[in-house]
C-alpha cells in the first residue's frame, strides 16, 4: 500500500512538474465537466419546473379532445382549443361530491400579446405550483370590482402597470392587428409575485369580466349600433355561458381515477378529464430526443477534453523514458510504470473535474438570479443529484480508462527501453 | 575456459570462484549465458561463463554496440537469457517471475548511469531515496546503518561531498559531477550487495573522474558492496581488482 502511495505522490510531483503545460489540459476537462453536469442540471430542474408548473389541482376538464392540447392551452396557455366546455357542467362537477374545489378559467383575450385568464377569486387560494406554493400578491389583492385586473410578475415588470394603471383587452391573442375593448377600461388591483410559471406572463379578471366585455359582441365583432356603458354592464346576466377548462381539487386523491372516468363518461356532455401529472409527464416523455441530443453533444465535448488529456500525457513521455528507466533500475516493476502513469491521468482528471463542478457553482451563484428572472428556471447550489453522479462517475470511469492508453504506452517504452534509453 | 580477471590491479590477489559449489561468493555468476534481440540471427551475446566474486571490483571494458548494457540488464534482470543462468548473489535470476525479477533487482543492486541519472521533479534528497521507497528491504538497511532512510541518505550525500547547502538546489541545476554523486548515493542506500555502474565517468573531466572514482570505491569498500563498472576507459583499469574486456568474454562474434 505504500508502494501505492509513493506511486500516487511521484504522479502528483510529476504532474505539478508540468503544471504550465498541464493547466490548459485541466482547464478544458473543467470545461467539459461543467457543461456536462450544468446541461444535466438545467435539464432535471427544467423538468421539475416544467412538471410542478401546477400541483395540488387533481383533474383539469374541458370538452371531449385532446389531453395535451388542454393541458397545454388551460395550464401553459399555447395553442388553442376548438371547443368551450358547458357552464351547467362546471355547476354539475363542482357540486360533485368527491370534488374539494373548482376553479373555471376562461382564454382568448390578450393585452400587448400576454394571454388574459377569466377566472374566480378562488384561482388566487387554489392555484398551487411546486408541490406546495401558493400564488402571492407582491402588491394589492385580487380583483373585486367588474373591471379589475390582476397581474402576473413578468407581464407587470414588462408592461410597466403599477397598481391603479389602466389598460384594456385585445379580443383574441397575437401581438397586432386585434380589436380593443377600449370601451371598457380596467384597473390594476394587484401584482402577484413571481412564480417561474406562466401565471407570471397572464393577466387575470373575473368570469364577469369576461362577459361584460363581450356583451353586445357576435361572431367576434362588436355588433353596429350596439353599445353598453361599463357602468350599466350589471345590469345583465354576466354568468357565462362556457369556459375554457375547469381546474379542480377532489377530497380524497386516491378517487381520482374514478372521478376521471366519470367525467370522461358524462353523459349530459362529451368532456375530458386530465390528471396534469400524467400528461405533463408524457409530454416530457415526447421532449426527450432533444435532450438526448444535448447529452450526446455535452459528451462530445468531454470526449475533446479527454483526448487532449491523455495528448497531453503521451507527448509527455517522450523525455520521461529516462525517468521511467530510472525507476525500474530501483525495483519499479512494469506494472508500478502503468500504475503511475494512470495515476497521473486520473490526477488531471480529479483536478479537472473539481474544477468544473467549482465553475459551476460560480456559474449557478452569478447566473442563477437572472435565469430565474428570464426564464423562470430556479437552479439551486446543492449537491450533485442521482443524474449527476452518474455522470461524473461516468467522466471519471472514463477519464481512468483514457489515462491508461499513456500508461499502456509507457509500460512497453519501459519495457523495450530496459535501463538503456539513449538520450 | 576464461576466467574473469585478464589484467589483475593492486589489491589482495583473490582467486575467482572456479567451481558451481562455489556459487554463493559469487556477487555475480553468468554461465553458459546465450541472447538474442528479437528478431536477430546472431546471438547478440554468448557467454560461457562470468564471475564477480563477492566484495570484488570488476572494471568492464569494451567498445560501444558491443552488448556492455545488454549484459547488465541480463545482470539487472531487466532481461532474460534465451539459455543459460544469470545467478546474482547465489539467487538465480532468470528463472524468477517477473515481477519477482523487479523486486530482487530493487534489493539487491544499486544502478549508476552514465548520465541524466536523476528525476528531474525530485529534491536531490528524495533522488537518492527512491530505492528505500521502492524496496522495504533497502529501506530497512539504510534505517539500520543512519538511523532512518533520510538519515542514511543525508549520511551519503556528505560523504559524496555533496555539502548540505546544495540540498535544496533542484536537481536540473546541478552540476554533471553532482548529478552523478547523487546518482551514487542513490545506488548505495540501504547497501546493496551489488553495485553496478555504466560509464558513470565519461561525462565528467579527467580531474573529476578520478574524485568520483575513489569515492565510488571507498564506498563500495564499506558498505562491502561488489562492484560492475563499465567503461571504455581502458586507464582506469590499475584502480579495479580485475579487468575484463567483453570481446574476450563473448564468443558470439567469434
Amino acid at each position: 500500500m505504500s508502494r501505492f502511495w509513493y506511486l500516487l505522490s511521484l504522479a502528483g510531483k510529476s504532474a505539478w512538474n508540468r503544471k504550465n503545460t498541464l493547466v490548459l489540459v485541466i482547464f478544458s476537462i473543467a470545461l467539459s465537466t461543467t457543461l456536462l453536469i450544468g446541461l444535466e442540471r438545467v435539464r432535471s430542474q427544467m423538468r421539475e419546473n416544467f412538471i410542478q408548473t401546477v400541483s395540488g389541482t387533481d383533474l383539469v376538464v374541458g370538452a371531449r379532445g385532446s389531453s395535451l392540447q388542454l393541458l397545454l392551452y388551460a395550464i401553459f396557455h399555447l395553442g388553442g382549443i376548438t371547443n368551450n366546455m358547458g357552464w351547467d357542467s362546471v355547476r354539475r362537477i363542482a357540486s360533485n361530491r368527491e370534488v374539494a374545489w373548482a376553479v373555471p378559467i376562461s382564454l382568448g383575450d390578450s393585452h400587448q400579446g400576454f394571454p388574459v385568464v377569466a377566472t374566480t377569486r378562488d384561482f388566487f387560494t387554489h392555484y398551487h405550483y411546486q408541490r406546495d406554493k401558493d400564488l402571492r400578491f407582491a402588491q394589492g389583492e385580487p380583483f373585486a370590482g367588474i373591471f379589475d385586473v390582476v397581474l402576473g410578475a413578468g407581464a407587470a415588470r414588462k408592461t410597466g402597470y403599477a397598481l391603479g394603471g389602466k389598460l384594456t383587452i385585445s379580443h383574441g391573442s397575437g401581438r397586432s392587428g386585434l380589436t380593443e375593448h377600449a370601451d371598457k377600461p380596467f384597473s390594476v388591483t394587484g401584482l402577484l409575485a413571481p412564480t417561474g410559471t406562466p401565471i407570471d406572463n397572464s393577466l387575470y379578471i373575473s368570469l364577469e369580466a369576461m362577459e361584460a366585455i363581450h356583451l353586445g359582441w357576435q361572431g367576434g365583432a362588436p355588433l353596429p349600433g350596439v353599445h353598453i356603458q361599463p357602468e350599466r354592464v350589471l345590469k345583465f346576466g354576466l354568468t357565462p355561458k362556457s369556459v375554457t377548462a375547469l381546474l379542480t381539487g377532489l377530497k380524497s386523491r386516491a378517487r381520482v381515477f374514478a372521478v376521471q372516468r366519470e367525467i370522461n363518461d358524462d353523459q349530459h356532455e362529451a368532456l375530458t378529464g386530465v390528471m396534469p401529472g400524467v400528461a405533463l409527464d408524457q409530454l416530457w416523455a415526447m421532449l426527450h430526443t432533444g435532450e438526448t441530443a444535448l447529452l450526446l453533444i455535452s459528451g462530445l465535448v468531454t470526449a475533446t477534453g479527454l483526448a487532449g488529456l491523455v495528448s497531453a500525457i503521451l507527448a509527455g513521455l517522450g523525455e520521461r523514458r529516462r525517468e521511467l528507466a530510472i525507476l525500474r533500475s530501483a525495483g519499479a516493476s512494469p506494472r508500478d510504470i502503468v500504475t503511475l502513469l494512470s495515476l497521473e491521468g486520473v490526477l488531471l482528471m480529479t483536478a479537472g473535474v473539481l474544477f468544473g463542478l467549482a465553475m459551476l457553482c460560480l456559474l449557478i451563484a452569478g447566473l442563477g438570479p437572472l435565469l430565474a428572472e428570464s426564464y423562470g428556471l430556479g437552479l439551486r447550489l446543492s449537491p450533485p443529484e442521482r443524474g449527476e453522479w452518474i455522470l461524473l462517475g461516468g467522466i471519471m470511469a472514463v477519464g481512468f480508462l483514457a489515462s491508461l492508453i499513456p500508461a499502456l504506452r509507457a509500460y512497453r517504452l519501459s519495457l523495450a527501453d530496459g535501463l538503456s534509453v539513449s538520450t | 575456459m576464461i576466467l574473469a580477471g585478464g589484467d589483475r590491479g593492486g589489491g589482495p590477489a583473490k582467486t575467482p570462484a572456479a567451481g558451481g559449489q562455489e556459487f554463493q561468493r559469487d556477487a555475480v555468476l553468468l554461465k553458459d549465458l546465450v541472447f538474442f534481440w528479437p528478431g536477430q540471427a546472431r546471438a547478440t551475446l554468448r557467454i560461457p561463463r562470468f564471475a564477480v566474486p563477492s566484495g570484488g571490483k570488476c572494471l568492464l571494458s569494451g567498445p560501444s554496440g558491443s552488448g556492455k548494457s545488454t549484459l547488465l540488464s541480463l545482470i539487472g534482470g531487466i532481461l532474460t537469457p534465451n539459455a543459460g543462468s544469470v545467478t546474482v548473489g547465489g539467487q538465480v535470476v532468470n528463472t524468477l517471475a517477473g515481477a519477482r525479477r523487479d523486486a530482487f533487482r530493487g534489493d539487491n543492486i544499486g544502478f549508476i548511469f552514465q548520465q541524466f541519472n536523476l528525476v528531474p521533479y525530485l529534491s536531490i534528497r528524495e533522488n537518492v531515496l527512491i530505492p528505500c521507497r521502492l524496496s522495504a528491504r533497502r529501506r530497512a538497511r539504510a534505517a539500520e546503518r543512519g538511523g532512518s532512510p533520510e538519515k542514511a541518505a543525508a549520511f551519503l550525500l556528505e560523504r559524496l561531498d555533496m555539502a548540505p547547502n546544495l540540498w535544496r538546489r533542484p536537481v536540473t541545476k546541478l552540476s554533471v559531477g553532482q548529478q552523478q554523486r547523487v546518482a551514487a548515493a542513490r545506488a548505495l542506500i540501504g547497501s546493496p550487495p551489488l553495485i553496478i555502474a555504466d560509464e558513470p565517468t565519461s561525462a565528467l573531466d579527467a580531474e573529476h573522474r578520478l574524485d568520483f572514482l575513489r569515492l565510488l570505491i571507498q564506498e563500495c569498500e564499506s558498505a562491502r558492496a561488489s562492484l560492475i563498472f563499465v567503461s571504455h576507459d581502458q586507464s582506469l583499469a590499475r584502480i579495479f581488482n580485475w579487468h575484463v574486456r567483453l570481446a574476450e568474454l563473448n564468443t558470439a562474434g567469434a
